[in-house]
């Protein structure tokens, strides 16, 4: 969008003057010069997303010959794909885990970021640097005593288990963007609201939500992706019941014989749903990450 | 947000009619072709055994390997069937992790199981996993390009022989390479095959003492040997080939010749896979200073963690899985070149595989001739013939061959990185306590 207008505005309006004025002339080609290494970062990032796509359509014989963009595409990789595993259960394990942990966590995160925001300790800064730092710890470090606990109370190979962990994993991240989100809130407005007798509850719900609601909907949005693409805990405390798509995904990689087009079909079909869902959401995705920067 | 709810509730409620009477074993197991046959017979296994309902979870080797040790290390008890290799049985079954599976049923017919194998997965004596296919390594040539070129294949090729070989049928102009080995690293990926030709080169990696011998004479031939034989007469960026790549080189053609595992004679020997199925030689795995270990032995079988809860139904399972009627039933459904080779001399015998694997016997005495406890010219205190067969190997073998793929790359001579790969091993060897 921005791009089209941008290249076509000067040239519709300001074409004539344009050649006679170097000043405009040079604004139009930063302009021209911009688009283009925007669409061309955009085309690096998304090629391999392309590729993949394109993969899953090939036979597995033309998938590791030479690159080639002219093939006779089959869906002999996701018949194959669908025939050996149950694509709608892993994926129902994806959207209840990925949404129940991002709820949970917006749940325990709002008091908690409200807290920090508009009644900061002078530990507030400290405990949020602390928060953030346990995102540091590599997973591994405590993947044995997590498995641990999970054998003995039995929450192994269960949704609700994933979801808690899940939970814990965002919940820094979501504390943070949350605080500064409500710190960019001025407190007038919600002393306003308490003068006129609006209880903390109140307060919260018909205030502070409605009004950050671009950042809390992006921070969502974030944790449901973080969640969704999240493999190491899904890989490891998992087996068959709450599988999410990363295990089905990683169930199609081989170290005997071809996998790569029925790899890129499972991959395809596992990214289709969050990518259909950011498409979707991502007008609210943009403003709540540009939400305060500009005031 | 109504139907996320609803639609897992009824899931739940269907799976737990089904499983009123029936019990549920979990198999973990890799995504290789023989094990995707296995589980496209799951109905004809619940059929002949209407108590028992199989759930599958297929994983990639290297993270199915880490799930399975989290899980039997703490004992999770996740997992009644387990996917693992000769490297990890006699391990896990020293520390009581498997279930011993003595007293096995007379029509399982355990003495039909090839003695090498069947040692392989033992420990003092005792199967602790039975085995799903085993394999040795052997090398595979372009028939036609050897006639053309007018060379005549010995009973036992030598590597000089070989090297000479892929000297003269190097075409890199047509894409044509001499010779496509393992570059990868990883202790499963080049080290697999690095292991027997330092082996028949007259090294090994320990002595009896356990001190590593990796700048040793036998070594430092042995690597220059690779180096300068795959990196001149290879095919381009060998360093980041394993079993896959190189697979798919020498079935499109790529490769006059190509010394690797042989289950891969069955995708060679598939038309609809291979576009050299008709114009294929193969023969032993060449030799240097001795026979000994010249090639490796290798099996995936199927175990019974100590924590499962259902180990009878696991075991009908497994003992299904690894029967002469399951090879039967595999060869009449699939073909016999898919059916799972190396197990059981029963299915060498069996004229129907003879006729679809002219490459069977073959095989057979490849197998029948590693010997994992005395794969060495001078003695060794380990078992295994490309591998050493203590928990440290992973790390030693893939620190050692990234070491040597950096040297097969070009960046770093065969001394400096063998220096290095000594030094590394010595010091992980002396923190597991090996050493003094």
């Amino acid at each position: 969008m921005t791009t089209a207008r941008t290249k076509s505005l000067p040239s519709a309006d300001a074409g004539p003057l344009a050649q006679r004025t170097p000043v405009l002339n040079a604004l139009r080609s930063r302009k021209l010069w911009l688009a283009v290494l925007g669409w061309s970062i955009a085309g690096v990032i998304f090629f391999p997303i392309f590729w993949m796509v394109l993969t899953g359509f090939k036979t597995e014989a033309a998938a590791i010959a030479e690159p080639s963009l002219i093939f006779s595409p089959t869906l002999d990789s996701y018949a194959a794909v669908q025939g050996r595993a149950d694509y709608f259960k892993f994926a129902m394990n994806s959207v209840v885990v990925a949404f129940g942990s991002t709820l949970a966590a917006l749940l325990i995160a709002i008091p908690s970021a409200y807290s920090m925001a508009f009644l900061p300790t002078k530990r507030t800064k400290g405990t949020l640097l602390w928060m953030l730092s346990t995102k540091m710890l590599p997973p591994v470090g405590v993947l044995v005593p997590i498995y641990l606990l999970f054998r003995d109370v039995g929450l192994l190979d269960t949704r609700t288990g994933l979801t808690i962990v899940y939970t814990l994993m965002n919940l820094p991240i979501v504390v943070w963007m949350l605080y500064t989100f409500f710190k960019d809130l001025p407190k007038d407005i919600l002393e306003a609201g308490r003068m006129d007798g609006a209880s903390t509850f109140q307060e919260v719900l018909f205030l502070l939500l409605p009004l950050t609601l671009p950042g809390i909907a992006s921070t969502g949005l974030l944790s449901v992706i973080l969640s969704w693409n999240e493999a190491f805990w899904s890989l490891n405390l998992t087996s068959s019941q709450a599988a999410p798509l990363t295990a089905y995904i990683a169930s199609f990689s081989s170290p005997e014989g071809l996998f790569w087009a029925k790899l890129s079909a499972a991959s395809t079909m596992a990214i289709a749903p969050i990518l259909v869902f950011g498409w979707l959401t991502q007008k609210q995705m943009v403003r709540g990450l540009t939400f305060g920067a500009v005031k | 947000m109504k139907v996320t709810r609803a639609l897992p509730l009824a899931g739940i409620a269907a799976v737990g009619a089904a499983a009123a009477h029936a019990e549920t074993i979990t198999v973990a197991t890799v995504n290789n072709n023989d094990m995707v046959i296995m589980q496209s017979l799951t109905d004809a296994f619940e059929q002949a055994h209407p108590g028992i309902e199989l759930d599958w979870v297929v994983l990639e080797e290297n993270v199915l390997r880490q799930r399975l040790t989290t899980d039997i290390a703490t004992g999770g008890g996740q997992f009644d069937v387990m996917t693992i290799g000769t490297y990890e049985v006699p391990i896990w079954a020293e520390r009581d992790w498997l279930a011993p599976l003595d007293d096995l049923p007379e029509a399982y017919q355990v003495d039909d199981l090839l003695q090498s194998v069947r040692d392989g997965l033992s420990e003092n004596g005792t199967l602790h996993a039975l085995p799903f296919y085993g394999e040795s390594s052997m090398m595979y040539y372009r028939q036609d390009l050897f006639d053309e070129a007018g060379i005549e294949v010995p009973e036992q090729p030598t590597w000089e022989q070989v090297r000479d070989w892929a000297m003269q049928l190097h075409r890199p102009g047509e894409e044509t390479y001499g010779i496509c080995l393992r570059g990868k690293p990883g202790w499963g990926e080049n080290m697999a095959f690095v292991s027997t030709l330092v082996n028949t080169f007259g090294g090994r990696w320990f002595d009896m003492d356990w001190q590593p011998q990796i700048d040793s004479p036998a070594w430092q031939e042995a690597i220059a040997f690779y180096v300068d034989l795959l990196g001149n007469y290879g095919p381009p960026g060998a360093s980041s080939n394993g079993f896959n790549e190189n697979l798919a080189l020498f079935s499109r053609g790529n490769c006059a010749m190509w010394v690797d595992a042989t289950s891969a004679a069955g995708k060679l020997y598939d038309p609809d896979e291979s576009e050299v199925a008709d114009k294929l030689g193969f023969a032993p795995a060449p030799v240097a200073e001795t026979p000994k270990g010249s090639h490796w032995l290798w099996s995936w079988a199927l175990a019974i963690p100590a924590s499962s809860d259902a180990k009878e139904a696991a075991r009908e399972f497994i003992t299904w899985a690894t029967s002469q009627e399951y090879v039967e039933l595999v060869g009449e459904r699939e073909g016999w070149t898919s059916v799972p080779p190396g197990t059981r001399v029963s299915t060498y015998e069996n004229p129907n595989y003879q006729e679809a694997a002219p490459f069977a016997d073959f095989v057979l005495s490849a197998i029948q001739g590693a010997d994992p406890t005395d794969s060495t010219l001078e003695p060794n205190p380990y078992v295994g013939v490309q591998f050493v067969g203590i928990p440290e190997f992973q790390s030693v073998g893939t620190q050692v061959g990234q070491m040597i793929a950096s040297a097969l790359s070009g960046q770093r001579p065969v001394d400096q990185a063998l220096q290095a790969a000594q030094r590394a091993t010595q010091r992980t060897m002396e923190r597991a306590g090996y050493l003094d």
